[in-house]
């Protein structure tokens, strides 16, 4: 199924997220990334949620979270014209054995290493979800201990500024 | 001036003209009702027997009126108590501001006695809901949820009071009664492809909901039916606003509906739904449904839309300013060609054998419905009763027949009768069919008409089990009667006598027509336990996922 990514702006008001996820757990979309982040605009969030769901469907997610008093915008993000990112975080089992390889993998990806301990290391990946997809592909061969990622976080490129207000 | 919280409250009660409020007492409310008690030469307090009747009493009052109906409930199990009446109202669309106390801020996460985090329990079936935290917020609070309560598709908001709110003092500056306008609909476009839509149709139906109720647009429903003769068939939510037998009426649609209104919605070039959703109890089979049509709605609601049936065309806003845009561009036609094939189905359709010698769930619905006359206020609980009042109920006015649709609640009834009384003032007769299984849920409220004196007619139809879910054994599950006939041997006269009410007994139409002429004559709550038959079953039925070719008629 395609995967859609919505923006959504909400009230910075405690208890939003829980009125956001609640209406997605009653009607049954499924949610594959949430981030929640700050906006110019210290009222008001911006929530970014990456859903399984096509046409019809996505309309249908769009109005019924509408509708919640607190969210004053939603948008569905066109991949083509939009920023996406994702952090991740990957701590893996490493010794003075494999540390060069685990090196060389990470400089061609970008990825720095945030910590080093005798035996494990922590490296930091910042980039499109298919870009932090093939660093873990690439990292099958070593031994991950955890691993975090964050979920996407967009935006739209050009001067296009969505409302961040109901539109009344 | 200076108030506190709980006179606040009061005050913006009587702002957004509220005069009746519903509710039960409890320690974490006991400053708002002492405020209600240095108020009682202006607002009336209706206490109920349990804090769900309170919630149905205030739904049946806004129903009935088109006025926002307030319920008040302590906190913990005075505000889980209001959770299903509050579903009820959400599901059908109700304007409702639910008010509850919590424990004060300092006992608040700390599972104290009687605390619920009731803001998390009714995040699903509320429109939107408040924790009031600081005492200066609480004025404005409250007239958002007037406000949001009112506007676009309504519906309950709830606002939780801990109780140091109730009693801290602050600044109280009066406001004005929130008056909610709809936006003028100004897309003209849209508006001519749907005139277009309608004009070009040889074989056109309309299907209206309790949107057109919401709204009050029945008059423009008949403007438009008239006009252009277009048959119309109603969802439950709408029963009352068409008169049964007038030549434009299908009746009721769906899987109790009146199978020519099924017929003509599956037979028909173009489907008019106005303010409906679809539900699974009409649109039985979304595959099947009304597939020689192309599909024009108008509703308030955008996420209606290709919710679940996929629409031709739609129109986004209040139904009766679309309406008057529309009419006027509906052109004048006889379509008598499809109004013929609609009086044959008509004709044609299933009709219930009468027999005077018992009593028969039908002929008790239309004798009471005659004799209560056009201006009676119909009350259902949920069950076999319900579907046959509103397949049988005569003419009456829209606002007139309440009952719980989307939630299908058992028990609504009596609550829903005592809100509709308060609303009516002893002007027009309150009528509740009820079953002996809905009946038990919550008549535990017949003290609370013999309290305030409410002349409810109750009228059971006590066929000794659960009648709906009986009928679907015996369709569905080879007659295994599965807990549907729990020998109960409640006497029905003598348990209205308990409570003060007055009760009678019958087994034919005679007697029905004799203590149903004096119920109506009573001052107080009358109850008439009609006999029927175990066997009864509502029909004609399309069982779930089926279309009318598979209605059950015998």
């Amino acid at each position: 199924m395609a995967k859609e990514v919505l923006s959504v702006l909400v009230d910075n008001n405690s208890g939003v997220l829980a009125r956001v996820s609640s209406l997605f757990g009653r009607r049954g979309y499924n949610i594959d990334s949430l981030t929640v982040s700050a906006t110019d605009d210290p009222h008001v969030s911006r929530i970014t949620l990456v859903v399984d769901g096509e046409g019809p469907i996505i309309d249908q997610i769009i109005n019924q979270t509408l509708k919640l008093e607190e969210v004053q915008n939603v948008y569905q993000l066109d991949e083509g014209r939009s920023v996406m990112r994702e952090l991740l975080l990957v701590k893996l089992a490493a010794d003075e054995n494999n540390r060069g390889k685990i090196r060389e993998v990470a400089d061609v990806y970008g990825a720095s290493i945030v910590d080093l301990s005798p035996d494990s290391m922590i490296m930091e990946l910042t980039g499109k979800p298919s870009k932090i997809d093939g660093f873990i592909n690439i990292l099958a061969g070593f031994e991950i201990v955890e691993m975090c990622r964050t979920g996407i976080t967009a935006l739209e490129r050009s001067q296009v500024r969505h409302p961040i207000h109901k539109v009344k | 001036m200076k108030l506190n919280g709980s006179e606040i409250l009061t005050e913006v009660l009587l702002e957004q003209g509220v005069d009746v409020l519903f509710g039960y007492p409890g320690g974490a409310v006991l400053n708002i009702y002492d405020a209600l008690y240095k108020y009682r030469d202006r607002i009336t307090h209706i206490m109920t027997a349990h804090e769900q009747g309170a919630a149905h009493a205030a739904d049946g009052y806004a129903r009935a009126t088109g006025r926002t109906g307030v319920v008040l409930a302590t906190s913990g199990p005075g505000a889980t108590n209001l959770v299903t009446g509050i579903a009820t109202a959400y599901m059908d669309s109700v304007p409702m501001v639910c008010i509850t106390g919590n424990v004060g801020q300092s006992l608040i996460g700390r599972d104290s006695f009687q605390e619920v985090y009731i803001a998390g329990i009714t995040m699903p079936i509320t429109k939107h809901n408040f924790v009031v935290r600081h005492v200066e917020q609480l004025a404005d609070v409250l007239r958002d949820a007037f406000r949001i309560a009112n506007t676009g598709r309504k519906g309950p908001v709830l606002v939780d009071i801990p109780k140091d709110v109730t009693a801290a003092v602050c600044e109280f500056e009066p406001g004005r009664k929130i008056e909610v306008l709809h936006d003028v609909f100004n897309d003209r476009e849209a508006l001519l492809t749907a005139a277009k839509m309608l004009n070009a149709a040889e074989k056109p139906v309309m299907m209206f909901g309790g949107g057109v109720v919401a709204g009050e647009a029945d008059a423009l429903v008949r403007a438009l039916v008239e006009k252009a003769h277009i048959p119309a068939c109603h969802t439950m939510m709408a029963t009352g606003v068409l008169g049964y037998g007038e030549a434009c009426d299908l009746g009721l649609v769906g899987m109790h509906g009146c199978l020519a209104a099924n017929r003509a919605v599956a037979h028909c070039d173009l489907l008019l739904a106005v303010g409906v959703r679809f539900s699974d109890r009409v649109a039985l089979n979304p595959e099947k449904f009304a597939t020689h049509a192309k599909i024009l709605q108008i509703d308030i609601d955008a996420s209606e839309i290709n919710k679940n049936i996929m629409i031709d065309h739609s129109l986004i806003g209040d139904v009766k300013g679309i309406l008057e845009q529309l009419v006027p561009l509906t052109e004048e036609n006889q379509h008598a060609a499809w109004m013929a094939q609609i009086a044959q189905w008509k004709a044609e359709d299933y009709r219930p054998q009468d027999d005077d010698s018992i009593l028969k769930p039908h002929q008790v619905v239309t004798a009471a419905c005659d004799m209560a006359g056009e201006d009676a206020v119909v009350v259902t609980d949920v069950g076999q009763h319900q579907m046959w009042a509103a397949q049988y109920c005569r003419r009456i006015g829209p606002r007139s027949f309440l009952t719980s649709g989307g939630l299908g609640t058992m028990g609504y009834g009596y609550g829903a009768s005592i809100g509709a009384a308060m609303a009516v003032e002893k002007k027009r007769p309150v009528v509740m069919f009820t079953g002996d299984g809905s009946f038990h849920m919550n008549m535990n409220e017949c003290c609370t008409a013999v309290s305030y004196g409410l002349p409810i007619v109750t009228v059971i139809m006590n066929n000794t089990v659960l009648g709906m879910v009986r009928q679907w054994q015996h369709s569905f599950y080879e007659d295994r009667y599965s807990s549907t006939d729990p020998h109960r041997r409640t006497d029905f006269v003598k348990l209205a006598e308990a409570f003060g009410a007055t009760g009678y007994r019958c087994e034919n139409l005679s007697e029905f027509k004799e203590a149903f002429a004096k119920a109506l004559q009573a001052d107080g709550p009358v109850l008439i336990d009609c006999r029927i038959d175990k066997d009864e079953r509502v029909l004609p039925m399309i069982p779930s996922g089926g279309t009318y070719k598979d209605s059950i008629v015998d």
